[in-house]
């Protein structure tokens, strides 16, 4: 069995950003594990700009974006190994994978970083009724179709779902000239950003109905036609709002899904909110040494944010390797209420924490003249007002060493949003 | 007079901006909340632009598309345009981010350039 110091699992954003940062912090073995065919992961196929305004001060196609962390990644001469699929990770961090040229093998890693990413949610998680023909795709896959592979999926559009993928493809779509009709959404707002809606739908005329949803798919063998209703506040279809569309595609963009089955075999613990792995200030799993980040562990908005978390799990799996397990130090919980859905990470280690931690979170509904209210047990610490706040854009608080250090007996954080 | 109704891109607010204009100038932008409100709507009005991403065949390659943009903006009403341009573009692998697949493309005085890089097969 070889054995590294490190093995990342996925060569997207997460893990380049991840084993550049991990190499730069002293550690030496590394590999990272890619199953595509080229390493840049999702980014390879989101050719439109807007990425890397933080990361590089300029505004980068995906493609572009990735192709600078590639490069980082071999100028280091960090190992990777394409076509590779991983089968297995073990808690004891013994990682079976397999490729067609090594056939099946097993690496034993000192620690490991998840970064497989995320998934579309699927026609079958969605529940449409209907038939199942031909033309039905979730909108990254048609997005794969038409940048990379060269195939149009169709003339005749319909989306079901408004995220920003969604969004990308009714203009690419209309780009290559075919006619989308209608992006319907079923919330009463957008999952995706303003900048979006406005320069991939307003550009191009293709109407946004919110609060409507499909409740039929027409077609034996392709697609012929799709009927949408608007919903109710319980999201439920109102009889007699139903609209007929003549179209040959329906694209899906209902959300992503972190992709946690390899997680699941090595026995981490996921939240069942992000259905991502629960991770502490280092991005740690309950598994020593097994460390995640990007969208395995939640589903992020920027990329600039997925580098900057991943290159964090990249310095602390790198003290890990270095320094082994932490102290038994005492870790304070970070509990999300009143607006707040989630927070990663979930603890906190006042003692070894970085001297900032940022804590990612996402609200549950649109929020307008609030405030995001930080409590250490029940003193309130910081209030912060937002003019708005979205399910679609993640939100953050920073917490600094300094200050919980003047609580030594702090025992939970809870950040909730309270009216201005 | 002549109004506008705009969509702010600046933040998740989306204010509904109103941009009255005489002879082709801006003379007021209300609905915006705060000052990028204003610079957005004052461009969006006078000389909108946008970047144009898109993917053109290459020949021989890695895979069958090379992702491209203009290398700057250009004018809104020039999208179109463009993309039926790029619809015969066919380049040679192997390609480079930053090369030049297309030049003064629809003579606006920009290139086409590749934002990917693609091997030979």
């Amino acid at each position: 069995m070889s054995q590294y110091d490190l093995v990342i699992v996925g060569g997207g954003p997460a893990g380049l950003a991840a084993a550049v940062s991990a190499k730069d912090n002293g550690i030496e073995k590394i590999l990272i594990i890619e199953r595509d065919n080229e390493l840049g992961g999702i980014l390879n196929q989101c050719i439109h700009n807007g990425f890397g305004l933080h990361t590089f001060k300029e505004e980068l196609t995906g493609p572009e974006y990735a192709g600078r962390f590639i490069e980082q990644v071999k100028e280091r001469n960090i190992e990777y190994k394409l076509n590779t699929m991983v089968m297995d990770i073990s808690a004891d961090k013994v990682v079976t994978a397999m490729n067609r040229v090594d056939g099946m093998f097993q690496i034993e890693a000192k620690a490991i970083i998840l970064a497989m990413g995320c998934r579309e949610r699927s026609r079958g998680a969605l529940n449409i009724p209907g038939y199942r023909p031909a033309g039905i795709y979730s909108a990254g896959t048609a997005q794969r179709l038409v940048n990379i592979e060269g195939y149009m999926p169709g003339h005749k559009v319909v989306i079901l779902g408004s995220g920003d993928i969604g969004l990308i493809m009714a203009r690419r779509m209309t780009l290559e000239g075919a006619e989308v009709q209608v992006v319907a959404e079923l919330m009463p707002y957008s999952g995706g950003l303003k900048r979006n809606i406005v320069q991939c739908l307003d550009d191009f005329d293709i109407p946004l109905k919110l609060s409507h949803t499909v409740i039929d798919i027409e077609g034996k063998e392709r697609v012929t036609g799709i009927t949408i209703a608007e919903v109710g506040p319980d999201r439920k279809p109102i009889p007699g709002t139903e609209e007929h569309y003549d179209c040959d595609t329906l694209l899906l963009s209902c959300g992503l899904l972190p992709e946690n089955e390899l997680s699941k075999t090595a026995g981490v613990t996921l939240s069942n909110i992000t259905s991502g792995p629960i991770v502490n200030d280092a991005l740690e799993t309950n598994i020593e040494g097994v460390f995640a980040c990007g969208n395995v562990l939640h589903v992020h908005d920027l990329v600039d944010f997925v580098s900057e978390e991943a290159s964090n799990a990249g310095k602390n799996a790198a003290k890990y390797i270095k320094e082994g397990k932490s102290k038994n130090s005492k870790n304070v919980q970070i509990h999300a209420v009143d607006g707040v859905r989630y927070t990663v990470p979930c603890t906190i280690r006042p003692d070894e924490m970085d001297d900032k931690v940022t804590i990612r979170f996402r609200v549950g509904q649109v929020f307008t003249d609030c405030s995001v209210a930080t409590y250490f047990g029940d003193e309130l610490i910081n209030k912060r007002a937002k003019k708005i706040m979205a399910p679609g854009e993640m939100e953050q608080v920073i917490l600094l060493k300094s200050k919980l250090a003047e609580y030594p007996d702090l025992k939970d954080i809870t950040i909730k949003i309270e009216e201005a | 007079m002549e109004e506008r109704h705009l969509t702010c891109i600046g933040c998740p607010m989306g204010c509904q901006l109103t941009v009255t204009m005489e002879n082709g100038k801006v003379t007021n932008v209300t609905g915006n909340t705060c000052k990028r409100g204003d610079i957005y709507a004052r461009k969006e009005v006078t000389n909108p632009t946008r970047i144009v991403t898109s993917s053109v065949r290459v020949k021989g390659g890695k895979i069958a598309m090379v992702s491209c943009k203009t290398k700057e903006d250009i004018p809104k009403g020039k999208i179109f345009d463009i993309c039926n341009a790029l619809e015969s573009v066919e380049v040679d692998a192997p390609v480079e981010i930053g090369d030049i697949l297309l030049r003064n493309v629809c003579d606006t005085g920009v290139d086409i350039v590749a934002t990917k890089a693609v091997g030979c097969k």
